[in-house]
């Protein structure tokens, strides 16, 4: 009877004082957690896609309670899940304007050249690896749909050209594709930006017209031709500046290689 | 000094935790699949693994051998790693709420790490005094770190390898995991 009794002591009181100071602890460290962050993230669309800035949308939910984020910080979800977290915080909000993604290449199958045929990985980062990709141009789509991929509410489908496309309806904004593309060709542009310079291509014209017949050459006719001076050409790259562009067009009669070309259908 | 550095370096490397004694396999196939993770994951072992280890020392010093309980060893250990992870969780979230954030999720999941049990006990069987205790698992959970550290920076980069779809994820992994050990084994010798 001893030996089990001991056992049975030391076991049971080794038991009751770990609980114990387990007890204590949960006292004395106390945390309080506001019951609202758990309200805000049930009604956040929880595809952790990290478009807030946030690591995942119960830190972005964190972050609204605390006042750090607006309601409206979720980009992926909306003016519906913004309203959703107004309503649980109790603060009115304004809706943002979408933001929603577009391919800034126009290069595909036939109109950009290739210096050699890829046969590796279907990954644009793998093929980017390999004498920096085959597409000549070192600024253009390697269209192997690493952004289709990697897009987590499935905008992005590849087209028969070469380029991915977006689907408005259901581009959240998040800005994903952004930054699993190797060459940064998908960009966020505001919904009501009228006009955008699709090309990415920083190389000098004579070498753009040489190996891609719709790139930007940088000849600044669209600057000239804009009555809001709303056109830049930066590093022979033309660039709209959103807030001035009107969309009245008269730099798409202008361009010389026609890139330069209206986002409104 | 030098028997030490010797100490350290064969529990680190020659006698490494994971590819040597196969311990804690569980987290090393379970968070090595990003670099982030991993380090998360070495931090809060590194931390548990030495509070657990002279715990556990106290526990089997102070309680269980005067007693003659060596028996109920198990039982205990498992108890007191289970009560201290939570303990340690509690104060964290109070005391350093960046570092409980950065450990997240990872220190709950070491309850479950054999790692942190089989140095306790390995240290009660090799009869070690309390300094050397805590030179063993600090060393052990360093080279715990190193093994996972080394692990995930290589299926990061299974991400675009090409590898037949059989054998995609954790076969891949295990068998990785399997050369790493054959060739620390290779290191053997030298201890």
């Amino acid at each position: 009877m001893g030996p089990i009794l001991s056992a049975v002591v030391a076991m049971g009181g080794l038991g009751l004082v770990l609980s114990a100071a387990l007890g204590v602890a949960a006292k004395v460290f106390y945390v309080y957690v506001d019951p609202k962050i758990g309200e805000v993230a049930d009604v956040l669309p929880g595809a952790n896609c990290g478009g807030c800035g946030y690591a995942g949308c119960t830190d972005c939910a964190a972050a609204m309670v605390a006042g750090e984020a607006a309601p409206n910080a979720c980009k992926a979800g909306g003016d519906s899940v913004t309203q959703a977290v107004a309503a649980v915080l109790g603060v009115s909000a304004e809706a943002a304007e979408r933001d929603i993604a577009k391919i800034f290449c126009r290069g595909a199958h036939g109109v950009a050249e290739r210096k050699f045929i890829y046969k590796g990985i279907t990954d644009c980062r793998a093929a980017a690896l390999v004498s920096g990709g085959d597409k000549t141009c070192t600024y253009g789509c390697l269209g192997l749909g690493t952004c289709v991929a990697s897009c987590p509410f499935g905008a992005l489908q590849m087209g028969d050209d070469g380029l991915p496309i977006v689907n408005e309806k259901l581009c959240t904004g998040c800005g994903t594709c952004v930054t699993a593309c190797p060459r940064g060709i998908p960009k966020l542009v505001k919904e009501s930006q009228k006009a955008a310079t699709l090309c990415s291509s920083h190389d000098l014209g004579k070498v753009v017209k040489a190996i891609c017949s719709v790139g930007c050459i940088g000849c600044g006719k669209c600057k000239k031709a804009c009555p809001e001076k709303a056109v830049t050409v930066v590093k022979f790259l033309s660039v709209v500046d959103p807030e001035k562009c009107n969309g009245c067009g008269k730099c798409f009669e202008k361009c010389p290689t026609g890139i330069i070309q209206s986002l409104v259908a | 000094m030098g028997d030490y550095l010797l100490f350290m370096l064969s529990a680190i490397v020659i006698n490494n935790i994971l590819l040597i004694k196969f311990l804690g396999v569980c987290p090393f196939i379970g968070v090595s699949s990003s670099m982030d993770s991993a380090i998360g994951m070495s931090a809060a072992c590194i931390f548990v693994n030495v509070l657990a280890s002279s715990l556990c020392w106290m526990v089997q010093s102070f309680v269980l051998e005067p007693l003659g309980l060596e028996y109920i060893q198990t039982l205990a250990f498992i108890v007191v790693i289970a009560s201290l992870v939570q303990l340690v969780e509690i104060v964290l979230q109070k005391v350093a709420p960046p570092l409980y954030s950065a450990l997240g999720i990872y220190l709950p999941l070491i309850t479950t790490n054999c790692m942190i049990f089989g140095v306790a006990v390995l240290n009660i069987r090799e009869e070690r005094g309390f300094i050397d205790t805590v030179v063993y698992a600090v060393s052990t959970a360093v080279g715990f770190s190193m093994a996972l550290i080394l692990l995930a920076g290589i299926r990061e980069r299974f991400a675009i390898a090409r590898i037949p779809k059989v054998m995609q994820g954790f076969p891949a992994g295990l068998i990785t995991a399997g050369m790493m050990g054959l060739s620390f084994y290779g290191l053997v010798g030298l201890a």
